[in-house]
């Protein structure tokens, strides 16, 4: 790897990094028409982070991609980039190298030629191209493959031609729109792990765009979450996961039980005739409110019914997941509230759990996330 | 926050500014070839002979004098019968090419192709020599006479034929081998399948086909002029008020009329078209049909007959061609092929058509190209874009002699300074290009749009100016369909008679129009000579953009290869 690639970084610089946000989005709406596709999205990314926006089809996560890159301006709203007000520049005055799901790799040139095509005229010696080129393509592990044309390369390969073309010309900010979506599961993985390492290698500030949570997990220093054109949460993978800021992130994120309850004072909320102690978050007493909790999060007890936030449930069903049983579960004393847990196996073997089995079950108040209003159990 | 709530103007890069720029240079020759004449020309029809304005004055004179409006009953009269019998006949053609499996598909197919390269002019002096007064076949009319409704009728089903049957053959193409296996499945009769799988999925092309050549035959100025005798159409009335009674205004109002029920045809087609894309499915299994002995001979017994028909009549005209005087006197001579003491334009009228459909096939490639690069690709700027693909749709609507009629009256008045162009090699290859803009716009955009979208984006993103990209990538990939659009122009330059018989000069008289003046008078055997030169460039021509295209895959194209 050349040191025209790698960013050396000083304490100076990490300092001005911590203090000013590379790229920094303010009150961003964008409305096609009467349609709102982006609503007032406010957003700061830090040099050298990778940042994923993820959310469900139409959100709006592509949209803002493509106001970041000038495709689609936004309709009001900044966006600075460096310091440097971008908002109203075209795409070629922009600082950014840009991979798409179909790679869009000119069919009719080589994979070098690729490559090579940004900076065939930016008037570097010819030797100095090559050398580069070559650099990059091993640096993908594509070096024997130079002379191929994209036809010839498989899903995964294109997809790091593509890679290289956009770091080529070094750019200050990666845009990666649902880069892994058309490839195969097992490149998918593959690549994610790469990329990332790549990431890091070259500390470019990195945005992608992916409506793959497992995607967004794994490789993202912060998530934006987001729906209906607005951003739901910001955080780390594990913030997002372990305390998901409202029922849609929590539901969109892994999978979440929900139970509908009542908060009865500070500190205890009120399922049917059982009360469970959890966080209520400030919420005031009366208040209806939703119960949130993962399935790995539910434990099973082996204490009698007495034991604090433990109820009494049947199995109603039993899958095999592989590294684990997933648990239909039925309240027992308190009908209407259905969970799903996640058994390890070696458990439902010990306690020869099958359907029909009545467990004493535990859900940790530290595990229980409460929001207010009452959606359905789901 | 204040600036936040102001509206973003996004700025224009030098790109978009000079897309823009071309798209407008395009523009303004589709506005000076095409929309300009056009306007000039329906002013025209509400003036009088001085120019003045007379409001509607023209139109009741032509509406209230039977020998005129006569011709629109006329017109339409032999363009539905022209349209329910060729479709019935393109479409069983275009069943046995894909629905069975008779041997020499390919052959027929090209067979069938044939009258695309001749000129209209061409099936009219074929069945002088077959029907004529001292014809071959004549008795074979019971009486009737071939000038007239009848040879006009027989000379179009001839011309329209391909029309019509490479859009059913499309559409026929489109079948979904999993909907005749479930109809199997299910046990449906064959002719059940027929009425409920492939006539409702054909649905969309018979329509469009319809239209099509219900447009072609409305307008079509060749056929009725040669064999139409007594028989006036809307077409012939064109040309015999500007050029026989030298009654301009009254041409114009004719063109008017003529104008409509091509326009209509043409946006009831647009629509239909629209829906056809509708109808395919990305996992949709192409159909292949199986052997079945009875089926498949039946169906190569239709196409020889159909084959045999459309080829007789080619070898009809170059027989009389090369004989003193069929079929009286067969001894062969060369005598016919002496253009230059015969009343047509010569030789050097042949070599004109050359001319200018080299001409016209390179610029026109060129010009329709680009344009339709700039108004797919460039960036905002909806408008003039909306109103670029409005003038590239609108010649597909204009008759020939129409858009013909307009450049008199545009390129002919003194206070144009465009008027240097009148009569000149220059101005046939500018009305020939906007005349078949049309066709060479669709396919080129259609290869445009299946190029990956992100293209310009990702060549922005590098920083590389647009035009780098289209050199580099965009023309390299759409080669096949440049090719397709150069030999399309080249063609149709060989035989268009009707866009330039208005506009054509002393010096630029072409091979088409030679066919016409020579017919004209009474010099049939020598018009049929050089009709058959036309064909005979323009199957040498097809053959090169074969080789080329081949050739070109070869060198060019081996990125498809996997």
């Amino acid at each position: 790897m050349g040191k025209a690639l790698r960013r050396e970084v000083g304490a100076e610089e990490v300092r001005r990094r911590v203090t000013t946000p590379y790229l920094r989005i303010s009150r961003l709406t964008k409305k096609f028409g009467a349609f709102t596709a982006l609503d007032d999205i406010s957003l700061e990314i830090v040099e050298g982070e990778f940042v994923c926006f993820l959310g469900p089809s139409g959100c709006g996560k592509t949209t803002l991609l493509r106001a970041i890159a000038g495709l689609d301006i936004q309709t009001t709203g900044r966006i600075e980039q460096n310091g440097r007000d971008i908002s109203a520049l075209p795409p070629t005055k922009r600082d950014f190298g840009i991979v798409f799901q179909s790679y869009a790799l000119f069919p009719n040139l080589t994979a070098a030629r690729n490559v090579a095509y940004g900076l065939e005229n930016a008037r570097v010696p010819r030797a100095e191209l090559a050398r580069r080129v070559l650099e990059l393509l091993d640096l993908m592990g594509l070096a024997a493959h130079g002379n191929k044309y994209p036809a010839q390369l498989s899903g995964g390969q294109q997809q790091r031609v593509a890679l290289a073309r956009a770091l080529a010309t070094s750019p200050g900010l990666l845009l990666l729109d649902e880069p892994l979506s058309a490839l195969d599961a097992k490149v998918r993985v593959h690549l994610r792990h790469e990329i990332k390492q790549l990431q890091r290698r070259l500390r470019v500030t990195t945005i992608m765009v992916t409506h793959d949570q497992e995607e967004a997990l794994t490789m993202a220093d912060r998530i934006v979450v987001m729906n209906l054109g607005a951003i739901e949460q910001i955080g780390t993978p594990l913030e997002i996961y372990r305390e998901p800021a409202s029922p849609f992130v929590a539901d969109f994120i892994g999978v979440m039980n929900f139970v509908a309850g009542t908060v009865v004072r500070d500190g205890a909320v009120r399922l049917g005739r059982t009360e469970l102690a959890c966080d209520v978050d400030g919420l005031a007493d009366g208040t209806d409110v939703t119960l949130a909790i993962r399935p790995e999060d539910i434990e099973i007890h082996d204490a009698g019914r007495s034991a604090p936030n433990a109820l009494a449930m049947r199995v109603d069903a039993l899958a095999f997941l592989g590294s684990f049983f997933r648990a239909d579960l039925s309240g027992e004393t308190t009908p209407g509230v259905l969970l799903r847990a996640d058994l390890p196996v070696e458990m439902v073997r010990r306690r020869g759990i099958t359907e029909k089995s009545i467990l004493s079950v535990l859900l940790p108040p530290e595990r229980i996330r409460v929001y207010p209003g009452s959606t359905a159990n789901r | 926050m204040d600036h936040a709530a102001a509206i973003v103007r996004p700025e224009s890069s030098r790109d978009d500014r000079l897309m823009r720029l071309f798209i407008g240079v395009i523009g303004l020759y589709l506005v000076a070839a095409l929309a300009l004449p056009l306007g000039l020309m329906l002013a025209k029809s509400l003036q009088g002979p001085k120019e003045e304005f007379v409001g509607l004055a023209n139109y009741v004179r032509y509406f209230s004098t039977p020998a005129l409006f006569q011709s629109i009953g006329n017109s339409l009269w032999v363009s539905i019968l022209s349209t329910l019998i060729t479709v019935p006949l393109a479409f069983v053609y275009a069943y046995a090419l894909t629905r069975s499996r008779m041997p020499f598909r390919g052959f027929f197919k090209t067979v069938a192709l044939v009258p695309i390269l001749v000129p209209s002019l061409l099936p009219g002096l074929a069945l002088v020599y077959l029907f004529g007064n001292q014809g071959l076949l004549k008795g074979a009319l019971l009486g009737h006479s071939i000038y007239g409704p009848i040879g006009i009728v027989m000379a179009e089903v001839f011309t329209t034929f391909p029309h019509a049957l490479l859009i059913i053959l499309a559409a026929l193409a489109l079948a979904d081998a999993r909907l005749y296996e479930a109809a199997v499945a299910l046990r449906a009769s064959r002719p059940k399948i027929f009425w409920t799988v492939t006539l409702p999925g054909a649905r969309y092309g018979l329509i469009s086909a319809t239209f099509v050549v219900f447009t072609t035959v409305v307008t079509d100025f060749g056929a009725p002029k040669v064999i139409g005798g007594q028989y006036n159409v809307l077409a012939t009335d064109v040309y015999k008020q500007v050029i026989g009674q030298q009654n301009f205004q009254m041409g114009a109002v004719v063109s008017v009329i003529l104008l409509v029920p091509a326009i209509f045809a043409f946006m009831v087609d647009r629509m239909v078209r629209r829906r056809q894309v509708a109808l395919l499915s990305a996992r949709a299994v192409p159909y292949e049909p199986k052997p079945q002995r009875l089926f498949d001979l039946l169906m190569l017994g239709y196409c020889v007959v159909t084959g045999l028909a459309i080829l007789s009549i080619v070898a009809i005209s170059q027989f009389a061609a090369v004989v003193k005087f069929f079929p009286y006197n067969l001894t062969l001579t060369t005598a016919h092929y002496d253009f230059d003491q015969k009343g047509g334009g010569g030789w050097a009228s042949y070599y004109n058509s050359i001319r200018l459909a080299f001409l016209t096939g390179v610029i026109g490639t060129v010009v329709v190209f680009a344009g339709a690069y700039l108004v797919e690709k460039a960036r905002g700027f909806a408008l003039g874009r909306g109103i670029f693909h409005f003038l590239a749709m609108l010649p597909m609507a204009v008759p020939g002699l129409v858009l013909g009629l307009a450049y008199i009256f545009f390129f002919n008045a003194p206070a144009n300074p465009l008027n240097v162009l009148y009569r000149t090699m220059a101005i046939l290859v500018i009305n020939t290009i906007v005349h078949f803009y049309t066709v060479g716009h669709l396919t080129a955009l259609t290869a445009l749009r299946q190029m990956d979208p992100e293209f310009e984006t990702v060549s922005a993103s590098l920083k590389q100016p647009f035009y780098r990209t289209f050199w580099r990538v965009t023309v390299p990939v759409c080669l096949p369909s440049t090719l397709d659009i150069a030999i399309y122009m080249f063609v149709n330059a060989m035989t268009t008679v009707s866009g330039v018989v208005f506009i054509y000069g002393p010096k630029t008289e072409l091979a088409s129009i030679s066919v016409l003046n020579m017919d004209d008078t009474g010099e049939i055997a020598s018009a049929a000579a050089m009709a058959m030169m036309i064909f005979y460039t323009n199957v040498a021509a097809r053959m090169l953009h074969l080789l080329l295209a081949r050739w070109l895959t070869l060198r060019t194209q081996a990125w498809r290869q996997r």
